[in-house]
C-alpha cells in the first residue's frame, strides 16, 4: 500500500548497537514537498535515523520507501542515486578550493578528459536563481561567512539532483539573520517540489518552519504533530516526556560548608564565540548538583574550566579556601577534586594497556601509585584490586588490558578509582552512559553512599532519570548559560523541557 | 599463558624476517644469482669474528639513533632530526674533546655530556616551536636537518678546523685520554679468534647503559607513564593532569639528549675527531630500527644487530658479483612486514584476551550464584 504522496514512508525501523537500541519501531511520514521537522533530545535517536535513510548504516528491520518505492540502501550513492542529499551540521567543504570547485568536486562535469567548468558555473547559476540562493561560485570557501558555507554545502546537494534533502541541525551554526535567509532558501526549494527534512531542537524555529514535526524520544517516534495546533511547551513535554521519575526520598545530606565555588565564569571558544556566560554555583558538602541541559550547551565547556584544561576569561572558581582558576589539571587532582569523564574512550582510558595503569591514569602522582619519581607497580596493582573487589569489576584481574572488558566494567573501574581516592569534590559526567542497568544501579548507589560521606558531587548528564534520582538541586544549562535552578522533588517535564529547549528563558525574561 | 603470548610476540618477527628472505631471494634470482648459494656465502661471511665485531660497531649507533626515535613515538612524536640532531652533536663533541687535555674518565664524561646538550638543544628547538607556535615537529625537525647540515659545514671550514694547510677537514684528533679501548679482548676471552682490522668500540656499554635507561625511565618512572599515556590517548592524559605542552618539550629535549650520542661510538673508537666523511644517514636508518623493534629496549637492539649484520655480510655479494643493494630491499621489507605483522598478532592477542575476560565474567557469575 505504498503511498505516491510520500516522498519518504519508514516503517518498523529497527537499530541496535551492542547494548544500544538506538531505534526502535520507528515511523516516519513525510509528504512531497513539504518541511518535515524531527524534534528530540541527543540521544533520541534523529542522527542513527537519518543515517539509516541516508544509507550510511543499514536497519535490521524496517522498511524503507523512497516516493513509495521500496528501496534497499548500501551505502550513501545508493541514496543519492535516489535523490536523497543530506547537508551534515559540520561542513565538509575544501578550504582552499573555491565555491564552484567544492561543488562540483566528485561529480565533475566533463568534456572529453577536460573539466567542463562552464557548464557547471551554469547549472549552479540555474539552480540558485529558481531558489533565490546567492553565491559566488569563485569565492574561496575559506573566505565565506557561515552562511554561506552552509549554502554550498545546499548547492553540492541540490547539484547531485537531490530532490530530498536532509538538514542535520542546520541553524545550530548560524547567527539570527542567516537563518531568517535560510528559511528563505527552505521555502524556495519547497516550492519547487522538494522535500525538506529538519532536524534540530530549537523549537520556536521548527514552529515557524515546518509543515509537520515528529518527534523522537528513546529512540522511538512518539509523535508527529502539526505545528498549527501546539506550541513549544507543549512540544518540550512531548520531547521530555510525560512522566518524570520521582526522586528518591532520602533524607538530604546537604551541609552549610561550601566546597566548590564558581562564581560568574565565562569562557571564550578559539573563534571568540563565548561559550560560558556568566556561571555561578556553589557545591556543598553532602551535596549533588545536577546540570541538565541538551547536549553542546556548554557542559564540556564548564567540565574543562572545572578541571583546568580549558582557561576561563573571567569569574573566579573557589574550592575550599583557594581560587584554583590558574591551578593547573595536577594541582587540582591532587587537591582532591576528582573526575568521571564524559566519553570514557576518548578521555578516562587507556584501551591497550592493562587495568593496573588506567586506575593510576590521574592519581599517577601519588601514593601508592607512586614513589617519588618511581611508578609503584605493586602498590598500583593492590590498588587496583581493591577497586575490582569493592567496585565488582568483573575481570580476570589487574594485569588484562582496559579493551578486554565490557563498557559497563571500564566504567566500574574509573568510578571506583575515583572514588577510592576519596575527593572532596568530584565532577561525573554522564557517569551512567551506555552501560547495562545493573552497572548503572551500583553506580548510583556508590554515588549515594559518598554523598552521605560529604563529597560533593557536580552531575552532568542527559539521562533525567539519573538527573532527578540523584540530584539535590537541579541547574539547567543553555547556550553556556544557566537558565534555571529546580528542585528535582517539584518539577514538572514542562518546565524542564522549556528550559532546556531555550523557550522558557525568554518566557520567564 | 604468559608463555604463549611471548610465542605469539616472536610469532611477528619470525614471520617478517622470513618475507623478507623469500622477497630478496627473488630479488637475486632476478639478477640471476642463486639464492641460497648467496645466503649461505653472506651467513658464512657474515658469522666470522671479524664480521661480528664489524656488525656490533654498526649497530651501535643504530640502536642508540632508535632509542632516540623511540622516545619520541612513545607519545607520538615523531623525531625525524636525529640525523642534524647527532651530526651536530658529534660535531661540537670533536671539537671539545680534541681542544682538552684531562683526566680520562672525566675527558670522556665531557665529551658525551657536550653532544647530549647539544643534541637536545637542538631538538629542543623543534618542541618549542611545536608548543608555541604550532608547528608540525616532523616539518621543523626535517627542516632543523638542512639547517645543521649547513651550519656543520660553515663551522668545521671557518672555526673548528684543526689544520689549515692540512687537506683533511676535520676537528683536532683527541689525546689518549678521550680514546675509549676497543673491545676485541672479549672475543679472545671466550677462545674465538681475535676479529683482524677492525676493533670493537667500548662504546657499546653506553649504549646498553642508554638501553637501560631507556627501559626504565619509560617503564618504571612516572614520566614514562605519563609519556606513554599521552602517545596512548592524549585526551585521557589531559584530564588525568599531564600537561601536553610541557611533555613534548621535556619529550624532545631527552630524545634529542640521546640522538646526541648516536656519532661518539665511532668517534671515540676510531676516527677520534668530527671528519668531512663522518658517517651520515644513521639517524634516518635509526627510525626504520625503532619501527622495526616496536619501540621495545631489547626489540631495538636485536633490530640494530640484525641490520648491522645485514649491512656488514652484503659486503661478500660485491666481491661475488652481486649487487649488494639486494640487502637495501631486504631492510626495506622486512620493517614494513614488521610492521604488518606484529598488527595482525596484536589483533590476535586482543581476541585472546576479550576471550579470557569474557570466560572470567562468566565464571565469576556463575560462582557468584553458587554462593548465593
Amino acid at each position: 500500500m505504498a503511498d505516491e504522496s510520500l516522498a519518504v514512508e519508514l516503517t518498523g525501523i529497527t537499530k541496535t548497537f551492542p547494548g544500544v537500541i538506538a531505534n526502535e519501531d520507528v515511523e516516519l511520514r513525510v509528504g512531497t514537498g513539504t518541511i518535515h521537522a524531527i524534534v528530540g533530545e541527543n540521544g533520541a535517536g534523529k542522527s542513527t535515523l537519518m543515517k539509516i535513510l541516508y544509507g550510511m548504516q543499514s536497519p535490521d528491520s524496517g522498511s524503507i520507501r523512497v516516493r513509495g518505492k521500496e528501496v534497499d540502501f548500501k551505502t550513501p550513492k545508493d541514496a543519492i542515486d535516489e535523490g536523497i542529499g543530506m547537508v551534515h551540521q559540520h561542513f565538509m567543504l575544501a578550504d582552499n578550493l573555491t565555491v564552484l570547485e567544492n561543488i562540483v568536486l566528485g561529480s565533475e562535469p566533463t568534456k572529453g578528459v577536460q573539466l567542463d567548468f562552464a557548464a557547471g558555473r551554469q547549472k549552479i547559476e540555474e539552480i540558485g536563481a529558481a531558489y533565490g540562493m546567492e553565491l559566488d561560485p569563485d569565492a574561496l570557501v575559506e573566505s565565506l561567512t557561515v552562511g554561506a558555507r552552509q549554502r554550498t554545502e545546499i548547492m553540492k546537494v541540490l547539484f547531485r539532483g537531490a530532490s530530498i534533502l536532509i538538514l542535520d541541525e542546520p541553524t545550530a551554526v548560524l547567527v539570527p539573520q542567516e537563518v531568517d535567509e535560510l528559511f528563505a532558501n527552505l521555502k524556495g526549494m519547497v516550492d519547487e517540489g522538494h522535500t525538506i527534512i529538519f532536524i534540530s531542537h530549537h523549537l520556536d524555529e521548527v514552529l515557524a518552519i515546518a509543515d509537520s514535526i515528529t518527534v523522537m524520544r528513546g529512540g522511538r517516534t512518539v509523535a508527529t504533530v502539526d505545528p498549527e495546533g501546539i506550541d513549544a511547551k507543549q512540544l518540550a513535554e512531548l520531547m521530555v516526556g510525560s512522566e518524570l521519575p520521582t526522586p528518591e526520598t532520602t533524607e538530604s545530606t546537604v551541609t552549610d560548608v561550601v566546597e566548590l565555588s564558581v562564581r560568574g565564569v565565562e569562557a571564550l571558544s578559539p573563534d571568540g564565540r563565548t561559550v560560558l556566560d556568566d556561571v555561578t554555583f556553589d557545591i556543598r558538602q553532602g551535596e549533588i548538583v545536577g546540570i541538565a541541559g541538551v547536549e553542546g550547551n556548554g557542559q564540556a565547556e564548564l567540565i574543562d574550566a572545572l578541571m583546568g584544561i580549558r582557561d576561563v576569561s573571567s569569574g573566579s572558581i573557589r574550592f575550599k579556601d583557594d581560587d584554583i582558576a590558574d591551578w593547573s589539571t595536577k594541582d587540582r587532582r591532587e587537591a582532591g577534586i576528582g573526575i568521571i569523564p564524559a566519553d570514557r574512550h576518548r578521555e578516562g582510558l587507556l584501551l591497550q594497556s592493562p587495568l593496573w595503569e588506567n586506575a593510576m591514569l590521574g592519581h599517577q602522582t601519588v601514593k601508592p601509585f607512586a614513589n617519588g619519581p618511581w611508578v609503584n607497580r605493586k602498590g598500583a596493582r593492590d590498588r587496583t584490586s581493591t577497586v575490582i573487589e569493592r567496585f565488582d569489576v568483573k575481570t580476570p584481574g589487574p594485569d588484562v588490558n582496559a579493551i578486554a572488558l565490557s563498557g559497563g566494567n571500564q566504567q566500574k573501574l574509573i568510578v571506583g578509582k575515583e572514588m577510592i581516592a576519596e575527593p572532596h569534590v568530584l565532577i561525573a559526567a554522564h557517569p551512567t552512559r551506555g552501560i547495562d542497568v545493573g552497572a548503572q544501579a551500583a553506580i548510583w548507589d556508590e554515588l549515594r553512599a559518598a554523598r552521605k560521606e560529604g563529597l560533593a558531587v557536580l552531575l552532568i548528564s542527559a539521562d533525567l532519570e539519573e538527573l532527578i534520582g540523584l540530584s539535590d538541586r537541579l541547574l539547567v544549562i543553555y547556550s553556556g548559560r544557566i537558565v534555571a535552578d529546580l528542585d528535582p522533588k517539584t518539577v514538572t517535564p514542562e518546565e524542564l523541557g522549556s528550559y532546556m529547549t531555550g523557550v522558557g528563558a525568554e518566557a520567564s525574561a | 599463558m604468559s608463555v604463549k603470548k611471548m610465542l605469539l610476540s616472536l610469532l611477528a618477527p619470525t614471520a617478517a624476517i622470513v618475507f623478507a628472505l623469500i622477497v630478496a631471494a627473488i630479488a637475486l634470482w632476478a639478477v640471476g644469482r642463486n639464492p641460497l648459494d648467496a645466503f649461505s656465502s653472506m651467513w658464512s661471511f657474515g658469522t666470522t669474528t671479524t664480521s661480528i665485531a664489524s656488525m656490533v660497531n654498526r649497530a651501535i649507533p643504530l640502536y642508540i639513533a632508535a632509542v632516540a626515535v623511540a622516545i619520541g613515538f612513545q607519545m607520538g612524536l615523531f623525531n625525524i632530526g636525529v640525523e642534524g640532531q647527532y651530526l651536530l652533536g658529534a660535531l661540537f663533541a670533536g671539537w671539545v674533546g680534541g681542544n682538552l687535555g684531562l683526566w680520562a674518565p672525566l675527558h670522556v664524561a665531557l665529551v658525551i655530556l657536550v653532544a647530549v646538550l647539544i643534541g637536545a638543544l637542538w631538538s629542543g628547538i623543534a618542541g618549542f616551536l611545536k608548543v608555541t607556535r604550532g608547528v608540525h615537529e616532523v616539518i621543523s625537525t626535517i627542516m632543523l636537518n638542512f639547517i645543521a647540515f649547513s651550519l656543520i659545514a660553515y663551522l668545521l671550514l671557518n672555526w673548528f678546523r684543526d689544520d689549515p694547510t692540512s687537506l683533511n677537514l676535520q676537528t683536532k684528533t683527541f689525546p689518549a685520554s678521550a680514546q675509549l679501548p676497543g673491545l676485541n679482548w672479549m672475543f679472545t676471552m671466550f677462545g674465538f679468534s681475535e676479529p683482524r682490522g677492525i676493533s670493537m668500540h667500548g662504546f657499546l656499554f653506553v649504549a646498553i647503559a642508554i638501553g637501560i635507561f631507556y627501559y626504565i625511565l619509560v617503564k618504571r618512572t612516572r614520566f614514562g607513564f605519563e609519556l606513554r599515556a599521552s602517545g596512548m590517548n592524549p585526551g585521557a592524559a589531559r584530564m588525568a593532569g599531564v600537561a601536553p605542552k610541557r611533555m613534548v618539550v621535556v619529550t624532545m629535549l631527552i630524545s634529542g639528549g640521546v640522538a646526541g650520542m648516536v656519532g661518539l661510538a665511532t668517534m671515540f673508537g676510531n676516527l677520534h675527531a668530527y671528519t668531512q666523511d663522518f658517517p651520515r644517514g644513521l639517524g634516518f636508518t635509526g627510525i626504520a630500527v625503532a619501527l622495526l623493534g616496536r619501540n621495545s629496549a631489547v626489540g631495538m637492539a636485536l633490530g640494530a644487530l640484525l641490520f648491522g649484520f645485514m649491512e656488514r655480510s652484503a659486503l661478500i655479494l660485491d666481491l661475488e658479483d652481486t649487487p649488494k643493494e639486494v640487502v637495501q630491499i631486504m631492510q626495506g621489507v622486512v620493517v614494513l612486514a614488521v610492521v604488518v605483522a606484529y598488527e595482525v598478532v596484536n589483533r590476535m592477542i586482543e581476541k585472546r584476551e576479550i576471550k579470557a575476560a569474557a570466560e572470567a565474567t562468566r565464571s565469576l557469575e556463575a560462582g557468584e550464584e553458587v554462593a548465593a
